[in-house]
């Protein structure tokens, strides 16, 4: 009994491997949008316009980036 | 042990062709960004082919590097083909109106020959001497990385004389 639930769990890990697949560099046009940023992109570039406002400044609050996978 | 590992490897050598230097440069047709018609890649020209994408932050960098490129070089003798990988075509025609661009603009929205290049990163590009072969891949881009790909460019295009 013991070995059929290991050789089922064996063959559940395996079959849930072919749901993994990289994403390539070309195919980052949609990871590089905005709302797919972890920092809630939209609302952060909300808070960042009221933010530099306030403070008559703008920029230095983090790095940009596309998400394309380079440097 | 030594079939295994002579498994491992043979998959891992069908997988891994990747257009390295000194390659043959895969070759390849396709359509024009703005719909004009197909274009294909030929030898017999320096070429710097660049892949692209609208999304990608350090292709803007690159660009007005590029149009000068073409522009101190000429077309006699060397070409620069610019291929998206937009998904969306639209969004790299938008990307584009800021520019004046000297050069073919062709457009893979389903990363077809950026499968075939396999390109490790965005933007890549590659500079493909008369014979067809890749001289140089540059993958990623920043302000100065364009005096290394002239340099070679020249090499190569003082050797074709």
């Amino acid at each position: 009994m013991k070995v059929k639930l290991v050789i089922s769990f064996c063959v559940v890990c395996l079959l849930s491997l072919a749901a993994c697949e990289t994403v390539q560099p070309w195919e980052r046009g949609t990871l590089a949008k905005p709302e797919m940023q972890l920092s809630e992109g939209l609302n952060s570039s909300l808070f960042d316009q009221v933010y530099d406002s306030k403070e008559a400044s703008s920029g230095g609050s983090g790095a940009a980036g596309a998400g394309c996978g380079c440097n | 042990m030594k079939t295994i590992v002579g498994l491992i490897m043979l998959v891992t050598s069908a997988l891994s062709h990747a257009a390295a230097e000194g390659d043959i440069a895969p070759l390849f047709t396709l359509q024009k960004l703005d719909k004009s018609g197909s274009y294909s890649l030929a030898t017999g020209k320096v070429i710097y082919l660049d892949f692209w994408a609208s999304w990608c932050a350090p292709c803007r960098v690159s660009f007005p590097e590029i149009i000068a490129l073409q522009n101190d070089l000429g077309s006699d003798r060397f070409e620069v083909i610019a291929v998206t990988v937009d998904e969306n075509p639209a969004a790299a025609t938008r990307f584009l109106r800021r520019y004046d661009i000297p050069y073919q603009i062709l457009s893979d929205p389903d990363g077809v020959v950026a499968g075939q290049y396999e390109l490790p990163g965005m933007p890549t590009s590659f500079v493909i001497d008369p014979q067809g072969s890749v001289s140089l891949r540059h993958s990623g881009f920043k302000p100065g990385d364009m005096t290394s790909i002239r340099l070679r460019i020249h090499q190569l295009l003082e050797t074709a004389l």
